[in-house]
């Protein structure tokens, strides 16, 4: 299966007016987590916050919604979200994060979970993870040189970023300006290449645009706990509903691009396993399922 | 018993009957044959033992139901001499690196070898040094004592916990895992033997050179002395706090990857 397990998939986006102004898809992530603050599901968040400088995240320990909100928005580049879990549980006491995830990051987390060798007290603090889409992610100094060469816009103007329909957009106060995503290609950090999980696979709930009309968002819920709590905001009117579509723009889209993204991840495995270079996943040959996040 | 330890970890709970049923069966069970363990303490701060000792709410029960704790220091007031000699073991848990030139330490590690089915270097000062790997002598109580090694130098090891030290957390959920048998479960820790060598630098050598490191954070999350920081979405080492202890590097998503164990953990 290449989207991993999940008990529910539709589109939702987050009814919040303000958040569906700022939110870079259907205002899930923020929406989400604001919901579980006010609920006290959970005491506090890992989030990609704003740094001093513009477009650079830093992973942050937010306590508010409005602290959340800060956060809303993709930035195509790395924030260590995992490493700030430290400071939400050791420094802020919480007992009960939520956080925000890419794929890999997920992966951290969990392995933490069930292996955590040096990791005290930690393993059990996180409440609620919501995971995010991720294809592949970009140097800080990646993303400053294909904007303003490719796109030629002064960093400092560009208001969203967005990846859809094959293509890289860079909107600004009075233009939007987009060129194909091929062109990002030799700027994605290297890691990305052997990455088979795009819907974050291990999440509670996870949720991205691919599949999803602008401004709505697809969802996945994967644990109990996602299940639960996802249920629990749209009981409460925090995130609404619609079906996803089936077809080509939907359903079909997502699938063919997770598979898409594991295939090209399996052929890099493969070469580097003949090249005797190392990679924590097995070989097709090893695997039953080829496309497995194994 | 052990669904109190399931309980405890969060493992999903058994419906109350049946649970209380298959205890009883259990603990028949382990009468005939409870887990003779022992502890053997070398180079090491107590800290892998106080650890152990932090599952609060298992630990009574634990040491005096379902496991014999046959030889030990702290754990059990048991020493080895020559009046003495060491008692067979199931398991063996050293903690500590082993001291070349301390001639008691490598007679006890010896002998652990030869009475005990499995040898555990718990924590990371037996799995890689850790810390005493900085040692150069010249100190009391013995100047000349100054080549510390992981136990695995020096004897077959079968299983390694690092840590510095271990969380109670794996320790439990490794005890679960001896005691069910679950082989899975201690695989990793069965490969962990051979990474004797840690260092905060294997972030740069093993994961950033090896084009494998995709900036998540999780090694400056698990570092216990905050050695790693993040920088541009890389690991950054400062290396005079580092004890080369092997964690950042053993909790990296790229270093080895336990897939099945996650879904099942997760219920995926
Ligand atoms: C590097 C990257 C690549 C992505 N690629 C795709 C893709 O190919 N296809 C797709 O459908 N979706 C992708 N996404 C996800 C998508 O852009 C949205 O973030 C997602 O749909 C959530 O939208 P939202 O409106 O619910 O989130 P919002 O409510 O806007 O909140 C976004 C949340 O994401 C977090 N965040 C922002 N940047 C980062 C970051 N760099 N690292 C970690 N967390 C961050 C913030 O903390 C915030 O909480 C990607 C995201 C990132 C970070
Ligand atoms: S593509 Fe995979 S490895 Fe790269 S940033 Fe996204 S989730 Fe992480
Ligand atoms: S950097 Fe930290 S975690 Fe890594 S080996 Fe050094 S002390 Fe241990
Ligand atoms: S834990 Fe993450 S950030 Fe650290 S070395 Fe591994 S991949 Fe890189």
């Amino acid at each position: 299966m290449v989207l991993g397990t999940y008990k529910q998939i539709t589109l939702g986006r987050s009814t919040d007016k303000q958040i569906q102004k700022i939110s870079q898809d259907g205002g899930i992530a923020t929406g989400l987590l604001c919901f579980a603050l006010d609920e006290k599901i959970i005491d506090g968040a890992v989030v990609a916050g704003p740094s001093d400088e513009m477009w650079k995240p830093k992973a942050t320990v937010a306590l508010t919604s409005d602290e959340i909100l800060a956060a809303a928005g993709t930035k195509y580049t790395l924030s260590p979200n995992n490493w700030a879990l430290k400071e939400a549980v050791r420094q802020y006491g919480l007992e009960k994060a939520g956080i925000v995830t890419i794929p890999c990051q997920t992966m951290g987390l969990r392995k933490m979970q069930s292996y955590p060798f040096g990791v005290r007290f930690m393993a059990d603090k996180i409440a609620l993870d919501v995971g995010i889409f991720c294809t592949e992610n970009f140097s800080f100094e990646s993303l400053r040189t294909f904007i303003t060469a490719k796109a030629g816009v002064d960093f400092d103007l560009v208001e969203k970023m967005d990846i859809g329909n094959g293509k890289f957009w860079v909107h600004t106060q009075d233009d939007v300006i987009n060129f194909p995503i091929k062109e990002t290609h030799g700027y994605e950090q290297s890691g990305c290449k052997v990455c088979l999980d795009l819907v974050s696979e291990l999440s509670d709930i996870s949720t991205g645009s691919i599949g999803a009309p602008d401004d709505w968002s697809a969802v996945m819920t994967r644990t109990e706990t996602g299940d639960t709590i996802f249920k629990q905001a749209v009981d409460a009117g925090a995130i609404e509903l619609k079906p996803m579509d089936e077809g080509k723009f939907g359903l079909e889209m997502l699938t063919k691009l997770a598979k898409s993204k594991k295939e090209k991840a399996m052929k890099e495995i493969d070469r580097r396993k003949e090249l005797g270079l190392p990679v924590p996943y097995k070989a097709s040959s090893e695997k039953e399922d080829p496309l497995a996040n194994v | 018993m052990l669904a109190r330890i399931k309980e405890f970890l969060g493992m999903e709970a058994k419906p109350k009957e049946e649970a209380s049923q298959q205890e009883v069966e259990k603990v028949a069970e382990e009468e005939k044959a409870k887990p003779r363990i022992g502890y053997i303490h070398l180079s090491g701060c107590t800290g892998d033992a106080m650890s152990l000792t932090e599952n609060y709410d298992i630990l009574a029960p634990l040491l005096t139901e379902m496991v014999d704790i046959v030889y030990g220091q702290t754990l059990a007031d048991v020493w080895w001499d020559d009046e003495n000699p060491m008692p067979e073991m199931d398991l063996a848990l050293v903690e500590g690196s082993v001291c070349l030139q301390d001639e008691h330490s490598m007679k006890e590690l010896l002998e652990v070898r030869e009475k005990a089915g499995l040898v555990v270097a718990f924590g990371s000062c037996a799995a890689t040094g850790c810390f005493t790997r900085y040692s150069r002598g010249g100190q009391q109580a013995n100047p000349r004592h100054e080549s510390f090694v992981p136990v695995a130098d020096v004897v077959k090891v079968d299983l390694a916990m690092p840590g510095c030290p271990p969380s109670p957390e794996i320790i439990a959920k490794t005890v679960v895992a001896v005691i069910n048998g679950d082989m899975d479960y201690l695989q990793p820790m069965m490969d962990l033997v051979g990474y004797t060598e840690a260092c905060g630098c294997d972030l740069q050598l093993k994961v950033v050179n090896q084009a494998l490191c995709i900036g998540c954070g999780t090694c400056a999350m698990s570092c216990p002395t905050r050695a790693v920081g993040m920088t541009d979405g890389r690991p950054e080492l400062n290396e005079d706090r580092c004890v080369k202890c092997g964690i950042c590097y053993t909790q990296c998503p790229r270093s080895w990857w336990p897939a099945e164990r996650i879904n099942m953990d997760l219920g995926l």
